[in-house]
């Protein structure tokens, strides 16, 4: 494990995503340091901090996504399912098949709301229509979207509201059967409402995914996860159980960012 | 105050300056429609040249024209395309690219003559392919490739950065992520972009002239290594090099009136182009 009190209070949980010593640079300017931490499955793990502190770097790291910036470099391990991923010869699609995003802004296709599911299987070699018809309907139940959606599967997906079609996008990770799904700020481009929807759908999928979630807004940390990584300035200054974190942070830090004296 | 006034001057002079512009072109095309009306039937656009030109119809160079028009998008379109893709998706942005982007578009601005004279030299000449519709597609296909890779490159760079990711992040290759998610929707901008490159390189007279135009050959080809007459190089004929030219000054508008209604129909088969695919990929 990572360090001690990490240990401690994961030792009752499956560590599935782990990060040794993670340094990451954008060209010349590093943007993470030394970020050591280990991440439950099946449970939520909120990653908070200040706009800038790393989160969405830190998040990106986890499934390679940085690896299309041109001039990023990573220094250290990530380590899923106990296997670094940034091994040579590891297989970069097969990890983001294992590792699904959902992003800030919402980026359906401009296709059918049946292609952004089918999308993902059809590229995996999934052929077979009614097989596809298959993931799709559970895709989309699981995402809660399957109600609003299933008399017009065949309409636009950019035709749907906001919140929808952030819900598709997740429908859309789902479709290719991940383990774990990393969600950098889902909901901050939703009204109220349908990030209530997000939140509740993130409370639904934790039985079933290794959840990491990025999100600037305290409240809703403490609503969906079940563990709270704070950044601040690339660093991790602290981890802990989210419950603890937000009633007795340890970290001076911590306790003004919660407290709403930054950021 | 004096900062509105002049500031309104500039804008009336601007406005005077797009007004003649507009009045210009429009004199222009008037003059034409007027004058290449009369002569413009059947007859005309289905006929064979008699007496150099001096009767009969032009369908020889309405022909060659078309079929130049055909082999200069079949050449270019692709070979521009895949040059787009690979400079913008593929090749490391540094320095070595930033010159061949330069050389692209200094090509761009080179003088039609000069691809005409490259093209005699390459592919009239080294590759014996003689003056034929082969060499003259070729040679128009270089002058447009420049216009061709600027405006796909634009195509490419304006689909949102959001499709790459979201498709990447699926576990979809970077190949399968342009083929599927950054192509279908820049395909539009491509073609349009072409189309009207083409369309320019349609009216050209220059790079034909030493690769493939005949003065006079009233027959259709019969094979891309054929010679063939155009719609440009016959203008160009009817107006400097015949010895009635004033005489057949309402064949010259004719020719030249079918020219444009060739080159507005490319164009508005881009527009159509761009319409469909707006409707079926619109974000
Ligand atoms: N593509 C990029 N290129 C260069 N610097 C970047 C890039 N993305 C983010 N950064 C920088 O990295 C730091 C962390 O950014 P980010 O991870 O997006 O923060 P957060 O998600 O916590 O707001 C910031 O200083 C940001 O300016
Ligand atoms: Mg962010």
């Amino acid at each position: 494990m990572v360090d001690k009190k990490q240990a401690l209070l994961l030792e009752d949980f499956d560590i599935e995503i782990v990060s040794r010593d993670l340094n990451f640079y954008y060209g010349d300017n590093q943007a993470l340091f030394g970020i050591s931490v280990g991440m439950p499955a099946k449970q939520v793990t909120a990653l908070i901090g200040p706009s800038g502190c790393g989160k969405s770097t830190f998040l990106r790291t986890l499934n390679r996504m940085n690896d299309i910036i041109p001039g990023a470099r990573v220094e250290g391990q990530v380590l899923i399912s106990g296997k670094d991923i940034y091994q040579h010869g590891t297989d970069v699609v097969k990890l983001r098949r294992k590792v699904g995003m959902v992003f800030q802004k919402s980026n359906p296709f401009p296709k059918s709301i049946f292609e952004n599911v089918a999308y993902g299987p059809r590229i995996h070699g999934t052929r077979d229509r009614q097989q596809l018809a298959a993931i799709v309907e559970k895709s989309l139940v699981r995402a809660g979207l399957w109600e609003e959606v299933k008399d017009r599967l065949n309409d636009n997906a950019l035709g749907l509201s906001g919140g929808q079609q952030q819900r598709l996008c997740i429908a859309r990770a789902l479709a290719v059967d991940p383990q774990i799904l990393l969600m950098d700020e889902p909901a901050s481009a939703l009204d109220p409402k349908s990030t209530a929807r997000v939140e509740d759908l993130i409370g639904e999928l934790r039985e079933l995914y290794t959840i990491v979630i990025v999100t600037h807004n305290m409240q809703q940390a403490a609503r969906v996860s079940d563990f709270t990584a704070f950044f601040y300035e690339g660093a991790l200054v602290e981890f802990n159980a989210t419950k603890l974190i937000f009633t007795n942070p340890k970290e001076k830090q911590t306790e003004d960012y919660i407290t709403g004296r930054f950021g | 105050m004096s900062g509105s006034f002049s500031e309104n001057l500039i804008y009336g002079l601007l406005r005077a300056i797009t007004y003649a512009i507009v009045l210009l072109v429009g004199y222009i095309l008037f003059d034409i429609v007027i004058k290449g009306l009369p002569v413009l039937n059947w007859e005309f656009v289905s006929g064979y040249p008699h007496q150099s030109g001096a009767s009969g119809g032009i369908l020889p160079a309405i022909a060659g024209t078309f079929y130049l028009v055909l082999g200069t998008i079949s050449v270019a379109l692709p070979l521009g395309v895949g040059s787009a893709i690979y400079l913008s998706e593929y090749a490391f942005q540094g320095k070595f690219t930033t010159i061949i982007r330069m050389a692209i578009i200094t090509l761009a601005g080179v003088p039609s003559i000069v691809y005409g004279l490259f093209g005699l030299g390459l592919f009239v000449l080294f590759f014996r392919f003689g003056a034929s519709i082969l060499s003259g597609s070729l040679t128009l296909a270089c002058m447009v490739l420049p216009t061709i890779i600027v405006a796909s490159e634009e195509a490419l760079r304006a689909v949102p950065k959001g499709y790459r990711e979201a498709s990447l992040a699926l576990g979809a290759t970077k190949w399968e992520t342009i083929r599927t998610n950054v192509l279908p929707y820049s395909l539009s901008g491509m073609i349009t972009g072409s189309i009207l490159g083409v369309g320019r390189a349609a009216g050209e007279t220059a790079p034909i002239l030493l690769t493939v135009a005949a003065f006079f050959l009233p027959k259709l080809p019969n094979s891309i290594f054929d010679q063939v007459m155009a719609l440009p190089y016959h203008l160009y004929i009817l107006a400097t090099q015949h010895p009635d030219a004033e005489k057949v000054r309402p064949m010259q508008y004719g020719t030249a009136l079918v020219l444009l209604l060739l080159v507005l129909g490319l164009s508005l088969g881009a527009i159509f182009i761009r319409a469909h695919y707006r409707k079926k990929y619109k974000w």
